[in-house]
């Protein structure tokens, strides 16, 4: 009887109280997401039609300008972006119930900043490698950095939200000004990738992708396969441990998956802060703290609002196109606030 | 059964905080450890459920080294609510409470009608069905605290340790937990518990354990541990013992300078 009651009560406190209505909740999000997509892909410099995006995807004709536009130019846009959007997206949804931490995202916690850095470094010392050299130098960055991270938040005692926070708010100054300096002693590398510093899906061609795209797959596959695990550990460590969780397995293999997550985005399309900070909390809001549903939830609304936020950036200051991570840090900044302000424990 | 055998237990490789403790518990008994802050009566109950591993020793599990056994199957046979856990926000009473039967799945055998109904019956025994759908941080404490037990419930475990089940509750509130806490006891399971009052382990332990300075200083059934000189011998305070007019067990009746105070005035 009471199982029953269960299933049909609904909770007020979130958006889809009822179970059942979380599939197709989600399939309405992937067709919302297909939306996006389209609509990427017709705005721009000069608008383009619908029928002519639909054409240009399965009639393609190379001598038609906006096919051209489309294919080479939008099309790879709009699927970084929603690459890099769900990336972003679950390596947050992952740091936050991992570290019961609201504040967690790879932006705020430095991890990005790493990858920046250590992308910058390599174009400095190497000159323009191949893509496999710039995404292994974010992979370590990223790495090394959330390494710095959680070993500076732990000294003196536990990683409260606010202690990891300020340490990643370190890393990210001092990474920032060591990118800098790199970028005003060589203006070469400078005029290679200012624009990639600032997060931005400008230029980015389909070689980049299918370089990045892979790694950040495996982390989402990854993520989705420990999403039960990470429901657990949101209730504590000697929790999960008390129930037979192997606490230690998890949190690295967490880990590796936004390692993998953060910096294939960021080789992708540099530093985008504040994704993974705002969507893993409206995903909780709208399905509850059940990280089965959070996780894919979060993938689909973060590849939404990257692609909402490009569009935002195309036409924002048309015809000047700004960096992506520019629009995100204007949406993200107010929601940080509000986040400091009534979400933090400490 | 769960012993102890030379345990000695400490964080980081620093002093012990238990040192070369002996102990059997009972199986089917309440049994409550009590001592001063800092008495290594919560790093104890860490060790017995291994959330802490020891330094030397061992501990037991009807005959088994806990620290051999699997994750899960230890899981299985003993549960821990630590002191005052905190669940996510939005987190649903029936969430938390399926949350139990973690140790029972896995890959191949994920939720299921069997688990839904243990989770009912954890609900039911702990009369939150009606709250079942509420998230925990909207709770009053007692009711918080009876879901974690629920949660605990549903794990189905034989052994139930609990660090101070009773802190943060008023005193309705710290009854109706060891109430419960007795039903469940009554129901065959053991339950070991740190407890800060006194009054209430004599009441509710058939065994109580006092430890200071990592071990034990005294060890039985609830009359023969809560003495005047034990309680000094533990925590350096003079007390008179009485008998609880209620239910016949001893009760502590601390001194304190002020009542001494004022029963030398009345004596001059």
């Amino acid at each position: 009887m009471s199982v029953q009651a269960n299933q049909i009560a609904r909770n007020p406190t979130r958006l889809l109280g009822r179970r059942s209505l979380l599939l197709p909740g989600l399939a309405v999000s992937i067709a919302l997401l297909g939306v996006m997509l389209i609509l990427g892909m017709m705005v721009g410099a000069a608008d383009i039609e619908p029928a002519v995006v639909f054409d240009a995807l399965f009639h393609y004709d190379e001598t038609v300008f906006n096919h051209l536009i489309i294919q080479t130019v939008r099309l790879p846009q709009v699927l970084a972006g929603m690459i890099v959007g769900a990336a972003l997206a679950v390596a947050g949804a992952i740091m936050q119930g991992l570290t019961r931490n609201p504040l967690a995202d790879s932006g705020l916690l430095g991890i990005n900043a790493g990858a920046a850095f250590a992308v910058v470094l390599t174009v400095y010392l190497v000159g323009a490698a191949s893509l496999t050299v710039y995404s292994i130098a974010a992979l370590i960055g990223a790495a090394a950095g959330a390494v710095f991270v959680y070993v500076i938040g732990m000294l003196g005692g536990g990683a409260t939200p606010l202690r990891l926070t300020l340490a990643g708010v370190i890393l990210t100054a001092f990474m920032s000004a060591l990118t800098t300096a790199i970028l005003i002693q060589d203006q070469e590398t400078l005029e290679q990738i200012r624009f990639w510093t600032a997060g931005s899906l400008v230029g980015r061609d389909f070689s980049i992708i299918a370089q990045t795209a892979p790694l950040i797959v495996i982390g989402l596959i990854g993520a989705l396969l420990i999403s039960r695990q990470i429901t657990t550990i949101s209730l504590g460590d000697d929790v999960a441990k008390g129930l037979g969780q192997n606490t230690v397995a998890i949190k690295i293999a967490a880990a590796l998956m936004v390692v993998l997550l953060a910096g294939g985005a960021v080789a992708l399309a540099g530093p985008i802060g504040f994704v993974g900070l705002v969507i893993p909390h409206i995903a909780r809001f709208v399905v509850g703290v059940d990280y089965r549903w959070v996780i894919p939830y979060s993938a689909v609304f973060g590849a939404i609002l990257v692609i909402l936020a490009d569009i935002g950036a195309r036409i924002i200051m048309r015809p000047q196109v700004l960096p992506v991570g520019i629009m995100m840090a204007l949406v993200g900044a107010p929601f940080f606030i509000y986040l400091a302000r009534w979400k933090v424990r400490r | 059964m769960i012993e102890t055998h030379n345990l000695s237990l400490n964080y980081d490789g620093s002093t012990d905080v238990v040192h070369e403790l002996t102990l059997t518990v009972i199986a089917g008994q309440i049994t409550a450890l009590v001592g001063p802050n800092g008495c290594g009566k919560s790093t104890l109950l860490r060790g017995l459920s291994r959330l802490l591993k020891p330094a030397r020793g061992v501990v037991c599990l009807d005959g088994r080294d806990i620290h051999a056994m699997g994750a899960k199957d230890l899981a299985r046979r003993l549960g821990i609510l630590p002191q005052g856990p905190t669940a996510p926000e939005g987190l649903t009473v029936h969430e938390l409470v399926a949350q139990g039967r973690y140790p029972h799945q896995s890959w191949f055998q994920q939720w299921s009608a069997h688990d839904e109904q243990i989770v009912a019956q954890a609900l039911i025994q702990t009369n939150l069905s009606l709250l079942a759908d509420r998230p925990v941080d909207t709770l009053s404490g007692g009711q918080r605290q009876r879901a974690w037990i629920a949660m605990a419930l549903a794990q189905q475990t034989d052994v139930l340790l609990l660090d101070e089940p009773t802190t943060y509750l008023d005193l309705a509130h710290q009854i109706d937990v060891l109430d419960l806490l007795t039903e469940l006891n009554d129901q065959g399971r053991t339950i070991i518990m740190v407890l800060h009052d006194l009054n209430q382990a004599a009441r509710y332990a058939d065994m109580i354990v006092a430890l200071r300075g990592g071990q034990i200083v005294a060890q039985g059934a609830p009359q023969n541990v809560i003495t005047c000189d034990i309680i000094r011998q533990v925590f350096g305070l003079d007390a008179q013992v009485i008998v609880d007019p209620v239910a016949g067990t001893p009760m502590c009746v601390p001194i304190g300078r002020r009542a001494a105070r004022v029963r030398q005035a009345a004596v001059n």
